[in-house]
């Protein structure tokens, strides 16, 4: 079963790049990196440069509109995500637990849809 | 007996089994359900013609496999399902009884007290499926409207079985923190019931306890589940003493005669089981604090102790707010009131946090404040609570106008301990 | 360059199961998957279930703290994802164009982080 981290932080709370903190955060995301490869459980994984870079675009009466920024101003921003194949939600939470962002921000769990071949969406 | 009865009594006595062993089988919480609900339905019409079967919970049992393949068959993505039914014609077949079949209540409660499910859902969908509450009584307890409640339900089976929550006993890794989720419900459970009494037409005190020592039975040399069931006995136990004439009774002025001795020393007795594991455990804390609160006299010092060991545990306001009353009862009044100042934002709507400034506040010969901190417990006081408040603020008001500056410190107010333990605690 | 492509929606605009609609959806989600595995530019897509589903974590002090829901009510939800690999933002916005929920609801690009 398939399960989107999704990681969401608040860029004020996050170390600052070359601070002893923000080197410990990193070698903490390569801890979870190697031990969810280790386990096989990692699908994919990316982390995504800041809101400030998003556009966001939605097509009203066939006319496209782009906006800049991303599509809702939170606190937290949306920051990476991981997919990850697990038996269960109690294992996708061990790995979530694993994510040094949970530690100021936060970390939402989803299962991914599955669609058989006649597009009927499943849980499994 | 009527069939009707007699299913009755079946389902009010054994649901939460059959649930369990169904769900392990037919592998989704709803699907068992609905799968029990129809077996039910059928009990009426067939043991009304054919007479009461010799063993009616078997027979419950094997009726909810024949609709939980009847169920699987009736969907329209049959080629999904087709192990799912191959398994359930083999469990049917072989005519399970349940009397031997393992008692999977223990899965069961772990899934309900899940804490991927909101905490109220959790409490909900333990009195639906262990406690074998009906919708509506469920509904009462929360005073929910039926529907609402029917709705909450069944949004989270549909999570259970969309997010893949396991039905299964946690590993050891796990076990300390789901179990304290589960201890967590039972007494969440257990503090409504204390609070509303009987009220709502169903027992929620009894229903903690019976889920206590369900725990018991079936996890046992858990010191921490006997800490919760100790715990629930010696607070029970009092229970016919903490109120006079719909007014609360502070534990110190409580006619011991009214205490119910056997149930009090079971509690102490599953407490000293529990401490001589020697793993303690925040269940064990809050347990051994009740049975140092019924001593005569309590032992202050100590009990501010085992708080501070709590805190360690449950870094909540609440427990902070009862290591300054323990503080001030052990003479340490200057600390408790620190503590009490420090407290003020965060339990500025909470009754007993007024309450307890209230009684130091006078003790440290501020009259004043003490009159002002009554005036917002009392406002703040369910009716029995109030009552009493109101009965030491007139007492206050009475020194006072004595020109006497040291009001006698008798009557320590129990409702700070006990609603200690309200759900305020766990948000 | 890498970009993810987030789909957002309100689930009461979006085409119901069943409906001859929703089979139209997901064959243009079928059709531009194709065209984007065609043209190299996919690299991995996901829907999501619904966000009752969801469940949300937080670590404080070192414990785990864990909520029912997603991590924030919004009217449109967060219901997918594609990660492109385009040339440029251009290149990238007109994929998104092509995702259904752009029309009922928004679709969000940004670029990955490269390190």
């Amino acid at each position: 079963m398939n399960y989107m981290i999704l990681i969401y932080s608040d860029p004020a709370n996050e170390p600052a790049y070359g601070t002893p903190e923000f080197n410990e955060m990193m070698a903490g995301y390569t801890a979870a990196n190697r031990k969810m490869q280790a386990d096989g459980v990692i699908r994919s994984g990316d982390a995504l440069r800041g809101v400030e870079t998003a556009k966001s675009l939605r097509i009203t009466a066939g006319k496209v509109e782009t906006m800049d920024g991303p599509f809702a101003a939170t606190r937290e921003h949306l920051g990476g995500y991981y997919i990850i194949d697990v038996p269960d939600m109690e294992t996708a939470l061990s790995y979530a637990a694993l994510i040094p962002t949970a530690a100021f921000g936060t970390v939402e769990i989803r299962p991914v849809m599955n669609y058989n071949p006649t597009g009927n969406p499943t849980g499994n | 007996m009527t069939p009707q009865a007699l299913l009755s009594r079946v389902l009010s006595e054994d649901r939460g089994r059959l649930l369990a062993a169904l769900i392990s089988r037919v592998g989704d919480f709803q699907r068992a359900e609905d799968a029990l609900q129809e077996a039910a339905a059928s009990a009426l019409v067939h043991w009304g013609r054919a007479g009461v079967p010799a063993s009616p919970t078997g027979w419950l049992l094997r009726a909810a496999l024949r609709k939980a393949i009847d169920g699987y068959r009736r969907d329209t993505t049959l080629a999904r399902h087709r192990d799912a039914i191959a398994v359930l014609a083999e469990e049917e077949a072989a005519e399970p009884d349940p009397q031997t079949v393992p008692d999977d209540r223990l899965r069961l409660i772990f899934t309900c007290c899940h804490p991927a499910l909101e905490e109220k859902t959790r409490i909900a969908l333990t009195l639906r499926s262990l406690c074998g509450l009906t919708t509506p009584q469920v509904a009462a307890v929360f005073l929910d409207v039926e529907a609402t409640m029917g709705q909450r339900l069944s949004r989270a089976k549909a999570k259970i079985a969309a997010a893949r929550i396991p039905y299964a006993i946690p590993g050891p890794e796990d076990l300390p923190e789901r179990l304290n989720s589960v201890l967590t419900v039972v007494y969440l459970i257990f503090t409504a019931g204390y609070a509303q009494g009987p009220a709502t037409g169903t027992d929620l005190c009894d229903e903690a306890i019976f889920l206590a020592r369900l725990l018991q039975s079936l996890a046992p040399d858990q010191p921490e589940v006997e800490g919760a069931l100790a715990l629930l006995l010696i607070t029970h136990a009092r229970r016919a003493a903490r109120m006079r004439q719909g007014e609360t009774v502070a534990l110190s002025d409580q006619d011991r005669a009214l205490w119910d001795r056997a149930l009090l020393n079971e509690g102490l007795a599953i407490l000293d089981t529990a401490t001589a594991r020697r793993r303690p455990g925040p269940f064990q804390i809050k347990a051994a604090i009740a049975a140092l609160q019924c001593q005569t006299p309590a032992d202050w010092p100590q009990i501010a102790a085992l708080y501070l060991g709590l805190y360690r545990h449950e870094t909540t306001p609440v427990v902070r707010l009862n290591l300054a009353v323990a503080l001030a009862e052990a003479g340490s009044l200057p600390d408790a009131l620190a503590i009490l100042a420090a407290l003020e934002a965060s339990l500025t709507d909470y009754q007993p946090y007024h309450a307890a400034c209230a009684e130091y506040f006078a003790r440290a010969g501020d009259l004043t404040k003490a009159h002002a901190a009554y005036d917002r417990a009392v406002a703040l006081a369910t009716p029995a609570d109030a009552a009493f408040l109101s009965r030491r603020r007139a007492h206050l008001a009475k020194k006072k106008a004595e020109h006497d500056a040291r009001p006698s410190p008798t009557g320590r107010y129990e409702g700070t301990r006990a609603r200690s333990s309200s759900l305020r605690e766990f948000k | 360059m890498k970009y993810m492509l987030t789909l957002y929606a309100a689930p009461e605009a979006e085409p119901a199961y069943g409906t001859p609609e929703f089979d139209a959806m997901m064959g243009e989600y079928f059709g531009l998957e194709e065209k984007m595995k065609d043209t190299a530019t996919f690299l991995a897509g996901e829907g999501l279930q619904p966000v009752q589903t969801a469940t949300t974590l937080r670590k404080r002090d070192g414990r785990v703290e864990t909520m029912d829901g997603p991590f924030a009510e919004t009217r449109e939800h967060l219901g997918g994802f594609y990660l492109i690999e385009a040339p440029d933002l251009d290149a990238a916005l007109r994929f998104a164009a092509e995702i259904p929920a752009a029309r009922y609801g928004s679709v969000e690009v940004r670029p990955v982080m490269e390190y």
